[in-house]
C-alpha cells in the first residue's frame, strides 16, 4: 500500500501525518513535543511512536518552523520600493523578517542587526541601472563589521557584482542572485526566494542541528510557511484537468503571528480604478507578529483595546468579566504558550482573539481604495491587492481544530466586519475548515505528488458556509 | 545600460491626462534614453523615490489640468531633502489657468526651483534637446564625450 509520511516540526509541537496514497486518507497521525535543544530526533520519534510502520512510507517528508524559523533582515534603497520588495522576497521564501532596513546603514543599524542574530541577510537597493552608492555604502558596511550570517546581493544589476566582491573580500559568504526590483515597481522575487530556500536547505538546518532528522526520514525540504504558500498555490491553480477552488486565500492563525496568504492577481475588480504603488505578488504572503493566540497574545490583545474586547464579549456571549481577571488570563497565555483553553469562558476569550487576529491580519493583508476628487470628476485610487471577489478563504492553524466554532473565527475577514470600508478584502467567500491539519502535509507533497496532494486537500478541507 | 541617461516622468497631482505623458515617454524611449514612467496622478514622494532607485538624472513633470502651482511647488525642496538636490526638473503642459503672460508662469516656475518650464504645444524633442544640452554642460564636456 503505497503511503506517504510528513511531519511539520514547529516550534512547539512535531507533528507527523501518514497519508494512504489510494484512498487520500490520514491513516495514522502522531505529535509530540519539539525538542530541538536537546536532540531534535527525540520528539520526532515520540511522534513517530503512534504512528505504525512508518518506516516503510514511500516518502518522508518534513517542513519546520522549529528553532526560531528561518529568519531574515531585508536591507534596500526606498522603504516603499526595494527594501519593501526585499521584504517581500524574504516573506515569500517563508521567513519571517525580523526587521528592514533602508538607505544607508548607520554603525548602530549594524550592531542592532549582530543583536537581532538573523540567519540570513538580504540586500537589495537599486533598480538596474540605478543608484548604485548606497549598496556599495552597505556592502561595505557589511564586510567591515564582523557579522557571520550569509548574505545575498539582490541589488542593482549594474554593481553587483561589485558588491559581491567587497562582501567576499572580507570572508563573508555570500550569494549572487538577480535584483527584487530590476525596474521601478516591478518585482522579481523568484530567485531571491529560490536562493534563500537553497541556503535553507543547506546550511540553515544544519547550524540550527535539524539535520539530525535525515536519520530517520528523507529530509526537511522546506520551512513550514513555505509548505503552506505551496499548498495554497496548487489548491488554488489545480493540476492538469483537475481543477483547483480559483483564487483563495488561508489564513494560519498560530501562537506567534497569523500569516495570510492570498492566491489571487489582486487587480482592481471596478472600472476606472488606478492601481498604485508597488506591483503585488500573485502568491503573497504576509505574516502579522503582533497577531497571535498564546505568546502575541498580549499584543493583539492591545490591538483590539480593552473597552472594544470587553464589549464583544457581552455581545457575542453571555460572560462577564472584570477587566482585571481577562488581563491576568491574557498575560498568562503569553506566558504559557501550549496552553489549550479549558473552560467555557477561556474558550469564548480564545474564540474573540482568533477572530480579531483574522480580521487585523486581513485588514493587513488586503489593499484599500481611495476616492480622489479631481477637477475632471472623481477617480479612484487602489493601493494593495483588491480580494473582493475571492471565493474561497481557508482557515488553519491550532485554533482552527481546537476551538467549536471556526467558521465564527474566518468571518473576520469578511468586508463587512471590517472598520474601514475602503478595504477590499473578501465580500461573501466559502469558508473552508483545516480541521485535520492537512495543509503543511499537502505543500510537502506537491513537488513529487501533485496529483495526489491536490486531491488529498481538496477531499480534507472541509467547507462550512 | 548603467551610463544611459534615466529620466523619471509622470502626470503630478490629482490629474489624469495620460495621452500626452505616453507621448513623451515613447520620444524618450526613441531617443535611446531609459525612460521611467511612474503614470498619472503621481504624488512629489513618488516622482523623488523613484528617481533615488533608478538614479535619475532628470524627472519630467507633467501638469495638464492647471493645477500646477500648487502641485508642483516643493518639488526641489524635497528633493534637496531626500539627497538627490542635483537632478534636472523639466516642467511642462497647462500649467496655470486662463491666459496669463507665459513670462510670467516661466518665471514662477523656475523661482520654484525647475530647470525648464514649457508651454503647451511644446515638441518633445526641443525638451530633449535641452535635456542633452545641460547634462553636456553640468558634466562637463570631456566627461561628457566618454560616454558617448
Amino acid at each position: 500500500m503505497a503511503c506517504s509520511l510528513l511531519i511539520d516540526i514547529g516550534s512547539t509541537y512535531t507533528k507527523a501525518t501518514k497519508i494512504d496514497l489510494e484512498t487520500l486518507e490520514i491513516s495514522a497521525r502522531g505529535q509530540a513535543y519539539t525538542t530541538v535543544k536537546e536532540d531534535v530526533t527525540i520528539g520526532l520519534k515520540k511522534a513517530l511512536d503512534n504512528i505504525p510502520d512508518w518506516q516503510n512510507a514511500d516518502y518522508k517528508l518534513a517542513c519546520s518552523s522549529a528553532a526560531g524559523g528561518l529568519k531574515i533582515i531585508a536591507i534596500g534603497l526606498v522603504p516603499d520600493l526595494t527594501a519593501e520588495a526585499a521584504r517581500r522576497a524574504a516573506l515569500g521564501a517563508g521567513s519571517k523578517v525580523l526587521k528592514t532596513y533602508s538607505y544607508e546603514l548607520t554603525d548602530k543599524e549594524i550592531e542592532e542587526i549582530k543583536y537581532l542574530e538573523p540567519d540570513i541577510l538580504l540586500l537589495a537597493g537599486g533598480t538596474d541601472g540605478g543608484n548604485k552608492e548606497i549598496i556599495i555604502h552597505n556592502a561595505t558596511m557589511l564586510a567591515n563589521s564582523d557579522i557571520e550570517q550569509t548574505i545575498i546581493v539582490a541589488g542593482n544589476r549594474s554593481v553587483s557584482q561589485k558588491a559581491n566582491d567587497i562582501l567576499k573580500k572580507s570572508h563573508k559568504e555570500t550569494f549572487l542572485t538577480e535584483n527584487v526590483m530590476p525596474r521601478l515597481e516591478e518585482l522579481n522575487i523568484e530567485p531571491a526566494r529560490r536562493t534563500i530556500r537553497e541556503i535553507f536547505l543547506n546550511k540553515i538546518i544544519h547550524a540550527k542541528g535539524l539535520k539530525k532528522v535525515d536519520e530517520l526520514i528523507d529530509g526537511i525540504i522546506m520551512p513550514t510557511p513555505s509548505a503552506v504558500l505551496k499548498a495554497a498555490q496548487l489548491l488554488a491553480e489545480g493540476y492538469k484537468d483537475y481543477e483547483g477552488l480559483g483564487e483563495l486565500m488561508i489564513v494560519d492563525i498560530g501562537g506567534a503571528t497569523t500569516d495570510v496568504h492570498s492566491i489571487a492577481s489582486g487587480k482592481p475588480t471596478k472600472a476606472n480604478v488606478n492601481w498604485r504603488g508597488l506591483e503585488e505578488p500573485y502568491n503573497k504572503r504576509t505574516v502579522e507578529g503582533d497577531l497571535g493566540m498564546r505568546y502575541s497574545a498580549s499584543s493583539l490583545y492591545s490591538v483590539i483595546g480593552e473597552e472594544n474586547f470587553l464589549q464583544s464579549l457581552r455581545d457575542d456571549s453571555d460572560l462577564v468579566l472584570d477587566l482585571e481577571t481577562l488581563e491576568r488570563y491574557i498575560q498568562y497565555l503569553h506566558k504559557n504558550v501550549s496552553y489549550l483553553a479549558q473552560t467555557k469562558r477561556e474558550k469564548e476569550i480564545d474564540k474573540l482573539l482568533g477572530y480579531y487576529a483574522v480580521k487585523y491580519a486581513v485588514a493587513r493583508h488586503v489593499g484599500s481604495v481611495k476616492t480622489i476628487y479631481t477637477p475632471m470628476g472623481a477617480t479612484v485610487l487602489q493601493e494593495g491587492k483588491d480580494l473582493t471577489n475571492i471565493e474561497t478563504v481557508i482557515g488553519t492553524g491550532g485554533i482552527i481544530i481546537n476551538n467549536e466554532s471556526p467558521e465564527f473565527l474566518l468571518k473576520g475577514s469578511f468586508y463587512e466586519n471590517q472598520d474601514n470600508p475602503e478595504l477590499l478584502s473578501p465580500l461573501k467567500p466559502n469558508i473552508f475548515i483545516d480541521k485535520e491539519y492537512i495543509l503543511a502535509a499537502g505543500g510537502l507533497m506537491v513537488s513529487e505528488l501533485p496529483l495526489s496532494a491536490l486531491k488529498f486537500m481538496k477531499k480534507n478541507l472541509k467547507k462550512v458556509k | 545600460m548603467s551610463d544611459k541617461i534615466s529620466v523619471v516622468l509622470g502626470v503630478i497631482g490629482a490629474d489624469v491626462h495620460a495621452i500626452g505623458n505616453q507621448i513623451l515617454e515613447h520620444a524618450l524611449i526613441e531617443s535611446g534614453i531609459n525612460t521611467v514612467n511612474i503614470g498619472v496622478m503621481a504624488t512629489q514622494k513618488e516622482f523623488i523615490e523613484a528617481a533615488i532607485e533608478t538614479g535619475a538624472d532628470a524627472i519630467w513633470v507633467s501638469s495638464l489640468y492647471g493645477h500646477g502651482e500648487m502641485d508642483c511647488r516643493g518639488l526641489r525642496e524635497k528633493a534637496e531633502e531626500a539627497g538627490v538636490g542635483d537632478v534636472l526638473l523639466y516642467v511642462g503642459g497647462n500649467l496655470v489657468i486662463g491666459k496669463q503672460e507665459w513670462k510670467n508662469v516661466e518665471k514662477l516656475f523656475l523661482s520654484m526651483g525647475y530647470d525648464r518650464a514649457y508651454p503647451p504645444g511644446t515638441l518633445p524633442s526641443e525638451a530633449i534637446e535641452d535635456l542633452y544640452k545641460d547634462l553636456k554642460s553640468r558634466k562637463g564636456e570631456k566627461e561628457w564625450l566618454a560616454h558617448y
